[in-house]
């Protein structure tokens, strides 16, 4: 990045001159990004809905993605600025371990989109904001870990679990009565599925799971053995479950009241 | 004022070559070698740390003979290369053909240019295909010219004896753990005609492995792995993806 900002500053999200708008732009915008924690790795998932104001820009974006081998980002906020901020953290990521021959520390990776987020604060002003959730397999510690940003490039480690996005307030509150932390994979993966439903559930910008045109959430998974999405036929096995339950209980799995 | 000797344009190449050649023999050689499945870099190193062989880009592997500071030097501009190209356009558009161009330009200005002191090096830059024919491999000497290079290439030392020890033996289709052992028995000729054994620790081996689910194709070859394979006899299939999580390798 040091070396781009050099050579071809142009090329860097931050560095762009702004023109004078009136009111708001309207560009898509990704919604709801939720991330759990269990013993041996952790979950990323996002739902697959894009909005421009009112109108579903987009019903099958791909708003999770990976950052390297142990780590994944999830995008919320302008979709054009959030797929081009991770398009250039990967490729940091990349350029940093091929040219050191080491990767660099799950907190040196937070460390740097924390900046490239604060490197966007004058498009967050005028309504383009970008506000990630970085999840990744801390090998050092031997665990999963979860780091939360603000539009100003705050950052900070969520532990258990996380949201971002419009329908993050939702998902929180369905998380909060689920989560376990003796959680096995499978079950994780389960619970942010049930999040994401929940989400979509109460926040019209967020996607639930669509069954006619089988467009499900995606869901990844960083363990030791590095970075794995679910395939489409494991993801719309979890959704299709999940579904079939709430035909029968439509807010979903019960906690016990005390 | 005294007057500078003329030195004809001439010589004075012909000096710089040998210079840089002189440069090239001291350091230890490496071969580079297609097998069924990719193209393996095969050297002697005794340094765990400083590395002949490294990733370029997904497919493009680099390995050099000579100075370390000096390559090391053109390896991160490499890098610096295929990054910017592929973040600019698209990871397809990175090939080992327009990389050694510009290690070419590159080692051809430094050797021509008065003021600079040739390179002493000589690079290697491959590509991997997805068949055998796609694989590309690229040499590059302290001049700045291009070689393309078919089937087996060895820089370094004793380069000339050991590939036309390779280009006797080498046939297409070979597996890893052949292409490997042929490799080691070619490094370990001496110029005086004798064998000498090289330890598997002194060896330094990375693979272009085609069959790598993965985007990026490269990966070293160490520990168990390694002396698994270099006792494998020929007939053993070897994929350098199996049991490799237990291995430390760099990307871990």
């Amino acid at each position: 990045m040091d070396f781009l900002s050099d050579h071809q500053p142009d090329m860097l999200p931050g560095k762009r001159q702004l023109p004078a708008v009136q009111g708001v732009i309207e560009a898509p915008h990704g919604t709801t990004i939720v991330a759990v924690t269990f013993p041996g790795g952790v979950v990323l998932a996002g739902d697959r809905r894009a909005t421009m104001g009112n109108v579903i820009a987009q019903r099958d974006i791909e708003k999770v993605f990976p950052a390297d081998e142990y780590s994944a980002v999830g995008i919320a906020g302008t979709a054009g600025l959030a797929v081009e901020m991770v398009k250039l953290f990967q490729l940091e990521l990349e350029h940093f371990e091929k040219v050191e021959g080491a990767q660099l520390s799950l907190e040196g990776k937070a460390n740097r989109l924390s900046t490239m987020i604060r490197s966007n604060l004058g498009m967050a002003m005028q309504g383009l904001a970008v506000v990630p959730l970085f999840a990744g397999f801390d090998v050092d510690r031997d665990r999963g870990r979860i780091f939360s940003y603000d539009v100003t490039g705050g950052r900070s480690e969520e532990h258990g679990f996380a949201a971002t996005g419009s329908g993050s307030i939702f998902a929180r509150g369905a998380m909060k009565k689920l989560y376990r932390d003796d959680l096995n994979e499978a079950e994780a993966t389960t619970l942010v599925v049930q999040a994401l439903y929940d989400a979509a559930d109460d926040d019209s910008a967020t996607g639930g799971p669509d069954v006619a045109r089988r467009i499900y959430p995606i869901v990844t998974v960083i363990t030791d053995d590095g970075f794995r999405r679910l395939t489409d036929e494991e993801s719309s096995e979890i959704a299709r479950s999940i579904l079939a339950r709430r035909l029968e209980q439509p807010d979903g799995p019960r906690a016990a009241l005390l | 004022m005294s007057t500078p000797f003329y030195v004809s344009p001439q010589q004075a190449m012909a000096d710089r070559a040998e210079y840089a050649r002189k440069g090239i023999a001291r350091g230890r050689s490496l071969v580079v070698i297609q097998y069924a499945d990719g193209i393996v870099f095969v050297g002697e190193n005794p340094s765990r740390a400083l590395h002949k062989f490294s990733e370029i880009y997904d497919r493009i592997g680099f390995a050099a003979a000579g100075k370390y500071n000096e390559y090391e030097n053109l390896r991160i501009g490499g890098v610096r290369y295929a990054d910017l190209r592929g973040y600019t356009y698209d990871r397809d558009d990175v090939t080992a053909r327009g990389l050694a161009n510009v290690y070419a330009q590159t080692l051809g200005t430094i050797f021509s240019s008065a003021a600079e002191k040739p390179y002493e090096v000589e690079l290697v830059v491959a590509e991997v295909g997805d068949t055998p024919e796609g694989d590309q491999i690229y040499r590059l000497p302290h001049d700045g010219s291009i070689v393309d290079e078919h089937g087996s290439v060895a820089v370094g030392g004793n380069a000339e004896l050991i590939s036309n020890y390779l280009d006797q033996r080498h046939q297409e289709g070979m597996t890893l753990a052949e292409a490997l052992k042929l490799a080691v028995q070619a490094l370990s000729r001496e110029s005086n005609g004798t064998q000498r054994d090289i330890p598997a620790e002194r060896l330094e081996v990375a693979v272009l492995d085609r069959t790598r689910p993965q985007q990026r194709k490269f990966k070293r070859i160490v520990g168990r792995q390694l002396s698994r394979l270099l006792d494998a006899d020929g007939s053993a299939t070897a994929t350098t993806d199996d049991a490799s999580d237990e291995e430390p390798s760099e990307e871990e």
